[in-house]
């Protein structure tokens, strides 16, 4: 034992026992965001009991989400008393338009015989509005004709769905897409006219061509709206769905309004698997719904790479110039080594510093003066002086500015003065030996430093929200219309996201899934633009790999 | 290598001239009044123990010592009468008359083809016809044609030790400089890649003056023409490579190539 100790081998346990501990605790978080994320998508069974609420018997349909153990006094006779444990069941009982709320407690004490059974044939329909509802089929109404349960019931259903998606996908594509594009030309006129006035420059000719134009816009909107109305009118033909749900009540469900519906007691194992890859894709490419407690998180997908892609764009050529500039050029003294020593220590400056600077610097002043230059005639409705996506991603590029810039610093390093002493010696400048030799060289620590900053712009929420973020984006800041990527738009994040479904919804216990969820894609995209940038990387690696002298 | 009739650096034709030179690493002295001339199409030897300050004088020649930034210089040195360290002079003009290949292997992270016309290339001919002729001519110079005509396209790093010394002379021959300086191109290879090296040496002197630091006295006396003894930043002794060897005028010269010291 001594002996063991001599030779040090218990730092070697020590050591490895620490990386062990990193590695489990590594593991563990993404195995339990994976899992808990990933049951969010799988499809639930649905469970029925009666319930005894002070002498009356009541009959629930929900889904479980949750078991709690609760410690309760139980008289035994009159002196003593015993601490039982009892389970308490969070349950999903849906149908909000009929009980109010979404989720209930219930404690097994309550519950008639301790029996709880698979609801048999239960329909879970999701609705644009109000929520799961859980019932039973009872029948369809359309066109005033009556559909009761028989055989030509489910195939009519599906078709009716059939059609009210289809209207739905017309609706949303009119909606979004040309009167957007409407929009965005009648405001682009307005603006336009605006400015002119501003001029005093508006001869009659031009006044009349932009009644023209604007008249032609409002008849074209007009058209659209029309084409709008008569949609929306089919839609409301569709008819109605029919459920009775626990205690033989009838609820109606116009059929517009149902997303899909499954009964999740009486699919097979495959009919379990595809509709956890439906309920995926329509996460990933659905806009969410009701105060992003459903639905999708498309838009936050789109906010994020975009952001982290022009936060990259700006910060790349900040960085890798700042360090050639620190490491080639500038003169060793005590200046660099202030500047040296400020660069790290801005690494270590709290996120949220950098997000009040980036309001108060980039939208406050900046983006104030850009609008009182250029965009003056939109005034007083901000342009720029608004946080928007540029200020997010130029405040987030400042963030990441001294990893990109470190890391490129230690790369310039390690190029060999021979190799530079070469270059010279060909009779190639100094700008030309950095540009042709040394920088291609570098060009993997670059990439390490790209990573970094990626993978800490991706995640970050404080700054954002205050630069650019928030909860619900009416607009994408990347669409069809000219000039196709909005500096000036808001948009929305997966970080906050994740912060405002969890923590700031409504409905916390309904969206704990989500949470999970997001967080799992959020971790998924972050690793994929690592996982990309690292292959880069490799590649780039390769080709300098024997010169390690 | 014969070499026939006695040379006398009186009879060749100057090249370059180093007048009263002084080099100093911050206040140290690292040359000391050092004046000499090179034959054109010779090769000049430079012999010395560590420190002499052979490469240094070397590094003059094409400016490298401005690198480093603590060195200050006095004094002349001419190539073909126009004074180097002139504050018109242009230093990668000098740089592209003045070739230099290291002691160390240093291709560049590139292909064989891409390493010789890297000068070429620096100078904007871009025209692909042109390029190849003198990759080839500057390949077959430096003795590596035949080795990588069939990998041209291959990343130079792949060749070795001694393909990739011979490489960075054809890098250096590439862009037709007047004068040559190796400095210590031998000295990390093994004895085959040195005697390539040394062969070619004797043919490239036909075209190019050739400037060469060594620390091997039979190198000195194989390859070069003429031979400068340093000792502590002074030149001791300069005059032809024979007459160096067989019959050393000063005692410390002496002392050094019969391996006393150093």
């Amino acid at each position: 034992m001594k002996e063991w100790f001599k030779k040090g081998e218990h730092w070697v346990w020590f050591s490895a026992s620490a990386v062990s501990v990193s590695v489990i605790l590594v593991v563990g978080l993404i195995s339990m965001i994976t899992y808990k994320g990933l049951i969010h998508f799988w499809p639930h069974q649905v469970y029925t009991f009666q319930l005894n609420t002070n002498g009356h018997i009541e009959t629930i349909v929900g889904e479980i989400y949750q078991e709690k153990f609760k410690k309760v006094l139980v008289q035994v006779d009159e002196k003593t008393s015993e601490e039982k444990k009892i389970v308490q069941h969070l349950l999903k009982v849906g149908n909000r338009d009929v009980y109010g709320i979404d989720f209930r407690w219930i404690s097994s004490a309550d519950i008639v015989n301790k029996e709880m059974r698979l609801a048999k044939k239960v329909v879970v329909v999701e609705r644009y509005e109000w929520g799961n509802s859980y019932g039973n089929l009872h029948s369809i109404k359309h066109n005033g004709e009556e559909i009761k349960i028989n055989d030509s019931y489910m195939p009519r259903l599906n078709d009716l769905l059939t059609a009210s998606h289809g209207i739905h996908k017309e609706i949303n594509h009119i909606e979004k897409i040309i009167i957007g594009g409407i929009n965005n030309k009648i405001e682009k006129l307005r603006l336009e006219q605006k400015k002119l006035e501003l001029d005093n420059e508006f001869p009659q000719e031009i006044e009349k061509n932009f009644i023209l134009q604007k008249k032609q816009l409002n008849l074209d909107f007009m058209d659209q709206q029309k084409e709008l109305d008569a949609l929306y009118k089919k839609n409301n033909e569709t008819g109605e769905l029919i459920l009775t749900i626990a205690g033989d009540k009838k609820i109606y469900i116009p059929i517009k309004n149902i997303i899909k519906l499954w009964q999740p007691n009486e699919m097979s194992f495959i009919g379990d698997i595809a509709y956890f890859f439906s309920s995926i894709a329509s996460f990933l490419i659905d806009d969410p719904r009701e105060a992003n407690t459903e639905g999708g998180v498309f838009p936050a997908i789109i906010g994020t790479i975009t952001m982290v892609v022009l936060m990259a764009m700006f910060v790349m050529p900040m960085g890798v110039i700042a360090a050639i500039y620190m490491s080639e050029y500038a003169k060793e003294g005590i200046i660099l080594r202030i500047v040296r020593i400020s660069v790290n220590n801005l690494a270590g400056v709290p996120s949220i510093v950098f997000g009040i600077f980036g309001l108060g610097f980039f939208v406050y002043i900046l983006g104030a003066s850009i609008d009182e230059m250029f965009y003056e005639y939109a005034l007083p409705n901000p342009t720029f002086g608004t946080p928007a996506l540029l200020w997010a991603s130029l405040t987030m590029a400042l963030l990441t500015l001294p990893v990109v810039i470190v890391s490129t610093q230690e790369g310039l390093s390690r190029v060999p003065i021979a190799l530079r002493e070469g270059g010279l010696a060909l009779g190639a400048t100094k700008s030309e030996t950095i540009m042709k030799i040394v920088l291609p060289m570098t060009l993997p620590a670059i990439m390490t430093g790209l990573i970094l900053a990626v993978a800490r712009a991706a995640g970050e929420v404080a700054p954002l929200m205050l630069v650019g973020v928030v909860k619900l984006a009416p607009e994408l800041p990347i669409d069809f219309n000219a000039p196709f990527i909005h500096l000036d738009r808001k948009f929305m994040h997966l970080g906050f996201h994740i912060y405002d479904v969890g923590f700031q919804s409504p409905n916390v216990e309904a969206s704990q899934p989500l949470v999970y969820a997001t967080s799992l894609l959020l971790i998924i995209i972050i690793v994929s633009l690592n996982l990309g940038a690292i292959s880069i990387r490799n590649r780039l690696r390769e080709q300098y790999k024997s010169l390690s002298h | 290598m014969i070499k026939t009739a006695k040379m006398k650096l009186a009879d060749e034709k100057i090249l370059l001239e180093v007048k009263d030179w002084n080099l100093f690493y911050g206040k140290k002295q690292a040359l000391n009044s050092v004046s000499m001339k090179v034959a054109k199409n010779r090769v000049t030897a430079f012999i010395g123990p560590s420190g002499c300050g052979k490469s240094t004088l070397l590094r003059c020649f094409n400016r490298m010592n401005d690198l480093i930034d603590v060195v200050s210089v006095d004094g002349e040195i001419l190539l073909d009468g126009e004074d180097i360290y002139a504050k018109k002079m242009n230093v990668a003009y000098l740089r592209r008359k003045v070739g230099m290949v290291f002691q160390k292997p240093n291709p560049f992270p590139k292909s064989i083809y891409e390493n010789v016309c890297y000068g070429e290339r620096l100078q904007g001919v871009n025209d692909k016809t042109a390029l190849d002729e003198v990759v080839e001519w500057a390949l077959k110079g430096a003795g590596l044609w035949e080795e990588v005509k069939e990998r041209l396209d291959e990343n130079a790093l792949g060749l070795s030790g001694g393909q990739q010394q011979r490489l960075c002379i054809a890098r250096a021959i590439a862009i037709k400089p007047d004068v040559l300086l190796l400095d210590e191109p031998t000295s990390a290879l093994d004895p085959i890649s040195t005697l390539a090296i040394e062969e070619l040496i004797f043919e490239l002197k036909k075209e190019f003056t050739i400037l060469i630091v060594t620390h091997n006295m039979q190198q000195a006396a194989r390859v070069s023409d003429y031979t400068a003894f340093m000792y502590l930043g002074d030149l001791i002794e300069y005059k032809d490579t024979d007459s160096l060897f067989t019959n050393p005028k000063i005692k410390r010269t002496e002392d050094y190539i019969s391996g006393r010291y150093g």
